[in-house]
C-alpha cells in the first residue's frame, strides 16, 4: 500500500529582505511517497532548495510560510538529524573544521539515538566503513580538511544517515565535485537508501543524472512545480514545455557536436 | 599540417606541501591547431588547471617550453609579454570574481580596448557596443555594475572583454561549470560561431566530458599530472585508451528517457 511521507498542501515560502518581499515558492502542491526516490529538478531561483529547506524545516528567519506540510507515515513534525538526514552541495561548509570525523559522525549519533559517547564512536566507525572511506579507522581522527572534496561528502552522508532517518534529503550533492566523484557519490546514496528503506529527495540540476535511478521526477521553474510523474512519463512525454526544453539541452557523449569535423 | 599555433612539451611543476614534494605536472605535453578547440579533461586535482594557468603565463613552470604563433613563450618579459597578453585571453569558472564588481559593464570591457591601444577615447563607447552585440548583449547594459547582471550575461562579458583585442587563443578553464543548462547551451553556440567568425583557438578546460565533446576537435586526457591521452575528440570518446579516460566515458550521465 501507498504511504504518504510528506503531504505539501498549498506551501508558498516568501523572503523578506531590505523592505521587499520575494516569493521562493508558490502555492506547491506534492505528496511525498514513503519509499520512493523523488528527484527535484530546477535552475537557479527555481525554488528547489528552499523547498528542501522547507520539507527540513531549516528555512532561515526571514522566510514566511504558508500551507501546510503534514507527515502522516510519521505521525509527527520531523526533526531534523532524527528524522530527516540532510546532504548539501558543499561538504566542506557542512562540516565542523575543528572535530575530527569521528566526533561529528558520533554527536549526531548520540544525540538522536540515545547512546553514550563510546557507543556513538564505534557507530561512527561503521558508518564510515558504509560510505566506503578508505581506511575507516585512521578516518576517525582526521580533519576534514585532510580529506578530499569526494571523502568529505561521504562523510557528511554518514553523518546524516547517523540517526537513521526516514527521510534523506540531498541537495545538489555533487555539484562541486568531478564526474567520476559524482558517479561514485550518487551510487553510494543509492546503495544507502536501498539497504536502509530510506526516502531519497535528490535535488539536481541535471535531469540525466536524475534519470539514472529517479522513480518519480518533479520540475521546478521560477517557484513553481511545473510538472511531477513517473520518471519515464516525464522524460518520454514531458507535459510542460519546460522540461522538453531542458532535456533537449542535456549534452552527453551521444549529441552531436558542435563544431565540424572535417579532416 | 601547418605548425601549432601553441605547442607545450615537457611541461613540469612540483609544489611543497609541507616537506613533501608534489608533482602537480609531469611532462605535460600538449599543442592547439589555428580556430580549433582542444579540449584539456579531467578529474579535480589531475592538473588541467594548472597547465591552463602555465600557458597563459600566470603560474611559471619548473621545466618545459611553450612556443606560441612562432615565439618562444616562456623567454618573453615585461613588455614583449605584455605586449602578447593581447592574443592569449582567458575566461574562468567564476565570472564575478574574474572582474571588479564594482565597475560597469562598460568599464570593463572599455579597460583592454585602452590598455591595449585597440580602440581610440572617442571610439570606446561604440566599440563597446559592438563588443556586447557581438556577444548578443544590448548595449543599455554597458551601464550596468558587474554585480547587478545575471551569471549567464556576466559570463557573456566575460567572453565579450576576452574577445576584444581580438585574441588568437582564449583559454576557457571550467568557463560553463557554474551556468544553468539551458543558458550553457546558448554560450556553447556564442562560443562555436565566434570561432568560425574569428578563427580563434580554444583550449577548453573541464571535468564535464560531454561538453568538451561538442566543442573540441581534439581531446587531451589528464591523470595524475600528466596527459594520458591525447587525439582526435571522436576518438577519445568512442574508444578512450587510458584508465583515466574510461572512468570519465563511464562517469557521464546518460539521460534515460527509458528505464
Amino acid at each position: 500500500m501507498i504511504k504518504v511521507l510528506a503531504h505539501l498542501d498549498g506551501v508558498s515560502v516568501t523572503h523578506r529582505a531590505d523592505g521587499k518581499t520575494t516569493a521562493a515558492l508558490e502555492a506547491v502542491d506534492l505528496d511525498i511517497i514513503s519509499g520512493e526516490r523523488l528527484a527535484i529538478i530546477g535552475e537557479s531561483g527555481s525554488g528547489k532548495s528552499t523547498l528542501a529547506l522547507a520539507l527540513a524545516g531549516l528555512l532561515p528567519d526571514n522566510a514566511d510560510v504558508t500551507g501546510r506540510i503534514r507527515w502522516p507515515a510519521l505521525g509527527h513534525t520531523p526533526l531534523p538529524g532524527r528524522d530527516i538526514g540532510f546532504v548539501f552541495q558543499d561538504a566542506g561548509a557542512s562540516l565542523n573544521p575543528v572535530l575530527t570525523v569521528g566526533e561529528q559522525i558520533a554527536e549526531v549519533a548520540q544525540a538522536h539515538l540515545g547512546i553514550g559517547w563510546y557507543e556513538a564512536y564505534g557507530h561512527a566507525l561503521r558508518l564510515l566503513e558504509r560510505v566506503h572511506i578508505p581506511q575507516p579507522e585512521a578516518a576517525l581522527g582526521a580533519y576534514p580538511h585532510q580529506l578530499s572534496g569526494g571523502q568529505r561528502q561521504r562523510v557528511c552522508i554518514a553523518s546524516a544517515i547517523a540517526a537513521r532517518p526516514k527521510l534523506l534529503i540531498a541537495d545538489e550533492p555533487t555539484s562541486a565535485l568531478d564526474m567520476v566523484v559524482q558517479a561514485e557519490i550518487v551510487a553510494l546514496l543509492q546503495e544507502l537508501v536501498r539497504e536502509d528503506g530510506m526516502t531519497l529527495v535528490f535535488i539536481t540540476h541535471d535531469i540525466a543524472l536524475a534519470s539514472g535511478f529517479a522513480d518519480r521526477i518533479a520540475v521546478f521553474r521560477k517557484a513553481r512545480l511545473v510538472e511531477i510523474g513517473p520518471r519515464e512519463k516525464v522524460l518520454a512525454h514531458p507535459r510542460d514545455a519546460y522540461t522538453a526544453s531542458l532535456i533537449a539541452s542535456h549534452i552527453d557523449l551521444h549529441s552531436p557536436p558542435l563544431i565540424d569535423e572535417a579532416a | 599540417m601547418n605548425a601549432p599555433l601553441l605547442a607545450a612539451t615537457g611541461i613540469s611543476k612540483t609544489y611543497a606541501n609541507g616537506s613533501r614534494r608534489v608533482a602537480a605536472l609531469d611532462q605535460a605535453s600538449v599543442a592547439v591547431t589555428h580556430g580549433q578547440t582542444l579540449g584539456l579533461v579531467g578529474s579535480s586535482g589531475s592538473g588541467k588547471s594548472t597547465l591552463a594557468r602555465i600557458l597563459l603565463r600566470l603560474i611559471e613552470p619548473d621545466a618545459g617550453r611553450i612556443d606560441f604563433a612562432g615565439v618562444d613563450l616562456l623567454s618573453l618579459r615585461g613588455e614583449k609579454l605584455r605586449a602578447i597578453r593581447r592574443h592569449i585571453q582567458m575566461v574562468f569558472q567564476d565570472p564575478l570574481s574574474a572582474f571588479n564588481p564594482r565597475a560597469t559593464v562598460g568599464s570593463a570591457l572599455a579597460d583592454p580596448l585602452r590598455i591595449h591601444a585597440i580602440a581610440n577615447p572617442s571610439e570606446l563607447r561604440a566599440a563597446v557596443a559592438d563588443l556586447l552585440e557581438r556577444v548578443g548583449l544590448g548595449p543599455a547594459l554597458a551601464l550596468r555594475a558587474i554585480h547587478e547582471i545575471s551569471g549567464g550575461q556576466r559570463q557573456r562579458v566575460a567572453i565579450a572583454r576576452a574577445i576584444a583585442t581580438k585574441p588568437d587563443l582564449i583559454v576557457l578553464d571550467e568557463a560553463l561549470s557554474a551556468l544553468d543548462v539551458s543558458v550553457r547551451g546558448k554560450i556553447l553556440d556564442l562560443l562555436v560561431d565566434l570561432q568560425r567568425e574569428h578563427g580563434i583557438a580554444y583550449i577548453f578546460v573541464s571535468h564535464d566530458l560531454a561538453v568538451v565533446r561538442a566543442i573540441s576537435h581534439r581531446i587531451a586526457v589528464m591523470d595524475a599530472g600528466q596527459i594520458v591521452e591525447h587525439g582526435p575528440a571522436r576518438d577519445v570518446v568512442a574508444n578512450p585508451q587510458s584508465a583515466a579516460g574510461r572512468a570519465l566515458v563511464a562517469a557521464v550521465p546518460r539521460l534515460r528517457l527509458n528505464a
